[in-house]
This record gives C-alpha cells, structure tokens and sequence, in this order.
C-alpha cells in the first residue's frame, strides 16, 4: 500500500461530511448552481469535489463502478482505505465516477424500477470545467429557468424523459460541483 | 457547549451517509418516499424521530436551528429537540424564523415568508397519502408507480356528498410536479399553499415508517380538488386577540367554564414579532390591565 492512499480524507469527518453534504444537497436541490465543495484531497485524476462526494456519500453499502482513466490502482486503493465500498460493474453500481466520454453508453447503469424509481445510479462526472453557460435548464429546483453548460443535451434529454426513473449526476471540477437530477428539463440553446 | 461523548448531531458517520443518500434521492423524484433505514432515537416514535435524524443528517456546526410544534417555540416538543441539538450539535438556536438556516417543524409551515438559505425539515406521522384508503404497502407502492390516484379523487368526492364540501382540513393530499401525490404531513390545509414555489428547502422525515422525501424550492404543489370545488384554504374567521393579524392560522383557545375563548395565532414567533411591532388584538390590553375594556 502506497503511503498517499492513507492521506487525503476528511480530518474532521463528521464536520466536514456535514458542510459537504449541505453543499452536495444544496446542488441537487437547485439543478446547475455551482457549489463549493472542498476538503478531501484524492489522488489524479481525481477532483477534490469529486473525492469529497464519495467520502460523504460512500461506504460499504454503495458499490462504485470507475469508468476509463478513473479505474487505476491509486484511485481504487483510496476508496477502498477511505470508504470501503466495493469496486462493481456498471449494471450494479449505486454510484459511478469517470469522465464523459469513459461513461458511454449510460443506459447501461441501473434507472431504478417503477416501483423503486430511488434505486438508480448516481453518476459523477468529471468536467474540465463548470460554467453557467450552455444548455437551458427548467423543473423543480430551478426559478423560471438557468443554464449550465453541459456535456451534451442528447443523453439528459432522454434521462429526463424516463422520469420518475432515471440517472441523477454530479459534475465535478476542481473543489466546485454541479448537479443535476432526472426531474429538470433540458434544452439545446 | 457540545457534548464530547456524542457524535456531531448524535448519530454515526454511517448513519447520516445512509440518510443523506435518501435525502438526495428524494430531491431529485419531488414527492417521492424514499425507503430509510430509521434509526432508534432517545425519544419515543411519534415525537419527531424522523424528523431529528433528518435534521441531525443535515445540520452543520454554523447552522441557526428553530424548533416549531404546532407553531409553537416552546412547547415540550420543540423545547426537548432543541436541546438536544444544542447539546449533540452544539448549533445555536433561535426563536425567530428569519434568522434560522434549519427549521424542524411539526405541523405548521412559519407565517413568515421562508428564503432561499433555509432547509425546512418536517416530522411526519404517515408518509403514506393513501394509507387510510389502501392499508396494503404493496398496493399503495404499485398505486404510486402507475399514478393510479382514483381512489384519493373518491374520497374528496366522499367528502363533498357527505358533508357539502372536502371536509379533509389537515394533511390535505397535495400533486407534486404533476406526478406523485404526497402527504404534506399533518399541517393545516391553511399552509398548503405555502409548500408551492417556496425558496427553502423542504425535507419529510417519517421516523416509525421509515419514509424520507422532499421538495426542492420553487416546486409545483397542487392540492387536489374538483373544479366545481375548488381548494380552499381556509381558517377561523377571526383576527388574532392578542396581535391583531387577520392573515394568520389562529389557535381557539378557552379561556373560562363559562363560553370564554380567544383566537390567537399558532405562530408564536409570528405573533410576538407583531406585538412588539405595536400591533395589538382585541382581547390582549385587556388581559394586560385586567379591567373589562
């Protein structure tokens, strides 16, 4: 085991899991706002929002499937020492890390079922950045309208038209985070 | 002052990643329950324990937290969970609705208006709309999935040919996003227009039944009616007697064995900001100087 698996965590878990999850809940509820989430120190090519979202979130009860560049020995050996979740296959993970392009075909990731439409994967993406900028975002959450610029409009057009199942999505940069779940709406500008 | 021998809000670290996943969940499927793991609290179920491990899961050290019961700051309910987040938490704690970030409510929405920094945290008794009328889990969960709500439209029908008009005046069954029907627990039909198109944050906790969900702000929340009868939020038709207001939800409270009895508002922070404002009621300088006005 590599020394810097054993760094990075959080140092005041219960206080800053906390501030995380405000910060992370905060996101979610208010689809495209950018949100401070710092704390947790990953090794590449994770994000600090991205490690401090699974030390929050993550534990033994959350399989984690790492997409692309994201699956490496350093990544997985944090996680493990930090959370102990489980590394799975897309088809039965809770929450799934990688870049955009590494995460395709999305389908493949559990939606949730009509009756169980909570038991859907949580996807966290991984951008070069975050800007407010870009496709046109509507639904709960959101005052009349905002926008944010996402990866592409295809997929989460189609997340969103599963509704009440479907995909919900972090998109993570750096220490800021982003949300956006299945109930908003997105249009192409 | 914290208490070292808890944890930072009571409960264990996997306790409140368990809750806060379906807190989560819950935000994004509006009105959707969403199955937890309730933990045992120090309190009895029926006394806000889903409510306090919703709170405790999302509380941070800087946070301001009020505890209404009943739009009440200081009744046993509100006065105990607020102690025992001062103690667990060590959080500060206010009566005044504008300056707290958390607010753990059972039964009312605060008069004042709610803003975009709050989180309002509901105990719920039955998460369940359709219990009463489906008592099997299994049915009620496929109702929901294939948004069968006949059954709830029947018996506001029920309602009206019985007494004339929807007698429900609580728990009033409100559609979320034009998809699920929720309970908005035990609050006064009075208050279910506030839920729509709020700015805060409302989170439903339902400790005994295990149930979390939520409304992200600016929601639609509709409560269900019939066109030829409309919803009607009704209250007492009174002012205050001890603030004046006229737009609040009053409380009837008795006063002798002889008929007497007095309107006041339910919001104790409400009424009492109204009455150091120099508004006054009809029946409150009378009590003060004791001389029939």
């Amino acid at each position: 085991m590599q020394a810097d698996t054993l760094k990075g965590g959080f140092a005041d878990a219960s206080v800053q899991s906390a501030k995380a999850f405000r910060a992370a809940m905060n996101a979610m509820a208010r689809p495209g706002r950018i949100e401070l989430l710092d704390g947790a120190r990953p090794p590449a090519p994770m994000s600090r929002a991205a490690g401090a979202l699974i030390l929050t979130l993550c534990d033994p009860e959350t399989p984690i499937h790492l997409a692309g560049m994201h699956d490496c020995p350093d990544v997985r050996a944090w996680i493990a020492f930090h959370t102990g979740a489980p590394i799975a296959e897309p088809e039965s993970a809770s929450f799934v890390l990688g870049n955009w392009p590494s995460l395709h075909p999305i389908s493949r990731f559990p939606k949730g079922t009509p009756d169980y439409p909570d038991r859907s994967a949580t996807l966290i993406v991984e951008m070069p950045e975050l800007s407010a900028t870009g496709a046109r975002l509507s639904g709960p959450g959101v005052k009349d309208v905002t926008g944010f610029a996402l990866p592409e409009v295809a997929s989460f057009q189609a997340n969103a038209a599963l509704y009440p199942l479907g995909l919900d999505f972090f998109f993570t940069c750096g220490s800021e985070a982003a949300a956006l779940p299945r109930s908003t709406k997105v249009e192409s500008t | 002052m914290t208490d070292q021998s808890y944890n930072f809000a009571y409960l264990d670290e996997q306790t409140k990643r368990m809750i806060r996943r379906a807190i989560l969940k819950g935000l994004a499927i509006p009105g959707y329950q969403v199955p937890f793991a309730s933990r045992e609290m120090p309190m009895p179920y029926g006394w806000g324990t889903g409510g306090v491990q919703v709170s405790a899961a999302t509380l941070m050290p800087d946070d301001t937290f009020k505890v209404i019961d009943q739009g009440a700051d200081d009744t046993t309910n509100a006065v105990s969970i607020r102690k025992f987040f001062e103690k667990t938490a060590g959080v500060a704690t206010t009566e005044e609705t504008e300056k707290a970030t958390v607010i753990q409510t059972r039964h009312r929405i605060p008069e004042t208006p709610l803003h975009e920094d709050q989180v309002l945290v509901y105990q719920v008794p039955i998460p369940e709309p359709l219990r009463f009328l489906e008592p099997r889990e299994t049915e009620t969960r496929k109702m929901h999935s294939l948004e069968e709500y006949g059954l709830m439209h029947v018996k506001l029908y029920e309602d009206i040919s019985q007494h004339g008009a929807i007698a429900t005046s609580y728990a009033y069954p409100v559609k979320v996003e034009g998809r699920y029907v929720m309970d908005p627990s035990p609050i006064p039909k009075f208050d279910n227009p506030k839920m729509a198109d709020c700015p805060a944050i409302q989170l439903f906790g339902a400790g005994r039944e295990q149930r979390i969900y939520a409304l992200p702000p600016y929601s639609r929340v509709v409560s269900l009616d019939f066109e030829d009868h409309p919803f009607d939020p009704s209250k007492a038709d009174h002012p205050c007697d001890l603030c004046g207001a006229e737009d609040s939800y009053l409380d009837e409270v008795i006063t002798d064995d002889a008929g007497g009895r007095m309107f006041v508002c339910s919001d104790t922070d409400y009424c009492r900001a109204r009455r150091e404002a120099g508004h006054v009621g009809a029946q409150a300088p009378a009590m003060k100087e004791g001389a029939g006005a």
